[in-house]
């Protein structure tokens, strides 16, 4: 009784201490997902509930064959956008950390700062402001091309590019965070390994190339995760420049989850398909550990 | 950041010497071409949405592009006549942004506290728990919080919102590595004074760690003003939207009047921005820390 006693009184606070946070987490993710998982086997109605289906994969095989296949167009859908963005958001900002470095402090956070900016608004207004951009009558892309006589591009309603145009909306949208983190990182490369370089003759690209850059690999890593991450889970942006999507040809990931499970209410399969994403995004953060492991030995 | 507090001399010399290193070719013309033309990149949509809001435009807007806005407040004022709910989207978003910030201020610095400076048995394994979720796409929880908040009736209400909110434990996580590198001496001291537990988190810890609290308030505010998903699928009526889900219904709503469509849009952008503006420095502390995607 005593020892019960003892031990509340040495760590009852800090159980008490934890106890709310751990209590919604508990509640509002951790619950769903093992629920989530458990649906992702049944066919599940809001009037009655979950039942079993047979063989017990049959949700999985479904999320992959409903309308012929929809779900992998969408996964290769979503590679793409992944591929050019994550590509793009990392060679942009590192360029442009490396741009401001030499810059004195105001001019560096101010440039971060312009940089910034359009991050703080949501990702729904940032796509809206692109769908009018792209606007086909009216849309500021379409002007330089009218001017030079060119017809206008239907930007977002030609199923032939409107992912080229969606993923385009998403290049030019500077990486802020990528150029914070980059300077950040640059900022804490010893002055030293500079100037023993320069006493050998290097000349400023080759320090950049040799030093600076491989300096940087374990802050790229934790970039390319970040991106391709939030690349996976691309979905304001579709919802909001093709509405109604353009054919198969900007369907993503999400916007099949939101689909299945918000439209057609058939909760079974979209989450199958939600589950299908977190592996993909396992396989990714498993990459990195393993990558970042590597990186101890010397 | 450690040049910050060294001195003024050493500084520039840093300075100086990393002139030299970074510099691509000796004119820096093509250093300041690429900065000015992709800051015009990042920073034109923006631009041209508040030019088009701030320009009049009845039906479609014209087929030059309005590149210096009129400064005029036409399409607001039709936005807010004709449009009943924006006012209370506006606040809605406001309800749920500020109640989720102030619990996740308080309670993930207390837990925070207790997984940075206390030892506990179980500590390491729900800290572990804890950052082993934070890969999880939102997106698996949706169905069965959809269920749940149907079962207790509180879909299309701010409940829906505001309680799957309070879970985000990223805000755990900043707070415990903020914590962390505090002195603990000062809380051995309140304690030999005689402070409670309670006592040393409220005078010493939640005083010491605030700029790590604004860092974190302030990205929590922002995250939830601009939250979209989750509130689309639980909110049904119209107005009982939040911003983000008003605005965009707009289009829907209004067809062509897009002189209404841009106000709209520009106007959910606004607190934001200026938010930004005055709190520059903690939104990219926050981004360091590792908080903000963008």
């Amino acid at each position: 009784m005593t020892g019960v006693r003892k031990f509340f009184k040495q760590h009852g606070w800090s159980y008490l201490f934890i106890l709310p946070s751990l209590a919604t987490f508990a509640l509002f993710t951790l619950f769903p997902v093992v629920w989530s998982f458990i649906i992702s086997f049944q066919d599940y109605s809001l009037a009655r509930g979950g039942k079993w289906v047979t063989p017990f994969y049959a949700n999985y095989v479904e999320a992959f064959t409903i309308l012929n296949g929809i779900f992998a167009v969408s996964i290769r859908n979503t590679l793409v956008y992944t591929l050019f963005t994550v590509t793009a958001n990392i060679f942009i900002g590192l360029i442009l950390a490396s741009l401001i470095q030499p810059l004195s402090n105001h001019l560096r956070t101010f440039f971060r700062a312009a940089y910034y900016l359009p991050a703080v608004t949501s990702a729904l207004i940032i796509g809206l402001t692109w769908a009018y951009i792209f606007n086909a009558s009216w849309g500021f892309a379409n002007w330089p091309l009218r001017a030079v006589g060119i017809p206008p591009v239907r930007w977002l309603s030609d199923p032939d590019i409107a992912l080229a145009s969606i993923t385009l909306s998403a290049v030019l949208t500077i990486p802020a965070t990528a150029i914070v983190l980059f300077s950040a990182a640059m900022g804490a490369i010893p002055q030293e390994y500079y100037e023993a370089a320069e006493l050998d003759g290097a000349g400023p690209i080759q320090r950049w190339w040799n030093i600076t850059v491989p300096l940087l690999k374990s802050t790229t890593l934790y970039l390319v995760v970040l991106y391709t991450i939030a690349s996976f889970e691309v979905f304001e942006r579709i919802y909001v420049m093709v509405p109604s999507g353009v054919g198969n040809s900007t369907q993503t990931i999400v916007t099949q989850i939101y689909n299945n499970g918000f439209k057609e209410f058939d909760f079974g399969i979209a989450s199958a398909q939600a589950f299908v994403l977190f592996a993909m995004i396992a396989a990714i953060a498993v990459a990195q550990f393993r990558a970042l492991r590597s990186d101890v030995e010397y | 950041m450690a040049t910050e507090t060294t001195k003024t001399a050493i500084f520039t010399q840093e300075q100086e010497s990393s002139k030299r290193q970074f510099r691509f070719n000796g004119q820096g013309i093509l250093r300041w071409v690429v900065l000015i033309v992709t800051t015009v990149v990042a920073l034109f949509p923006m631009y041209w949405l508040f030019a088009n809001a701030f320009t009049p435009i009845l039906a479609t807007p014209p087929l030059t592009p309005i590149l210096v806005p009129a400064f005029k407040l036409d399409n607001f004022e039709r936005l807010l006549v004709n449009n009943k709910f924006y006012l209370n989207w506006m606040l809605n978003s406001f309800i749920v942004a500020f109640v989720v910030t102030t619990f996740h201020a308080f309670f993930d610095t207390l837990a925070g506290y207790a997984f940075a400076k206390k030892r506990f048995p179980g500590r390491n394994l729900f800290f572990v728990l804890i950052l082993s979720t934070l890969m999880i796409p939102i997106h698996v929880t949706f169905i069965p919080l959809y269920i749940i908040n149907r079962q207790f009736g509180l879909i299309d209400s701010l409940w829906a919102l505001i309680l799957p909110g309070t879970a985000w434990v990223f805000g755990i996580f900043l707070m415990r590595q903020y914590i962390q590198t505090l002195p603990s001496e000062l809380e051995d001291a309140a304690r030999i004074d005689g402070c409670s537990e309670w006592g040393v988190f409220r005078h010493v810890i939640f005083p010491l760690a605030r700029p790590g609290i604004a860092a974190l308030a302030i990205f929590t505010f922002v995250r939830s003003w601009n939250d979209f998903l989750w509130p689309v699928i639980a909110l049904n009526k119209a107005q009982n939207y939040t911003l983000t889900v008003g605005v965009a219904n707009l289009q829907g709503e209004f067809m062509t009047d897009w002189g209404i469509i841009f106000s709209g849009a520009a106007l959910a952008a606004i607190p934001m921005v200026v938010f930004f503006l005055f709190f520059q420095k903690y939104f990219l502390e926050g981004v360091r820390m590792g908080a903000l995607k963008g």
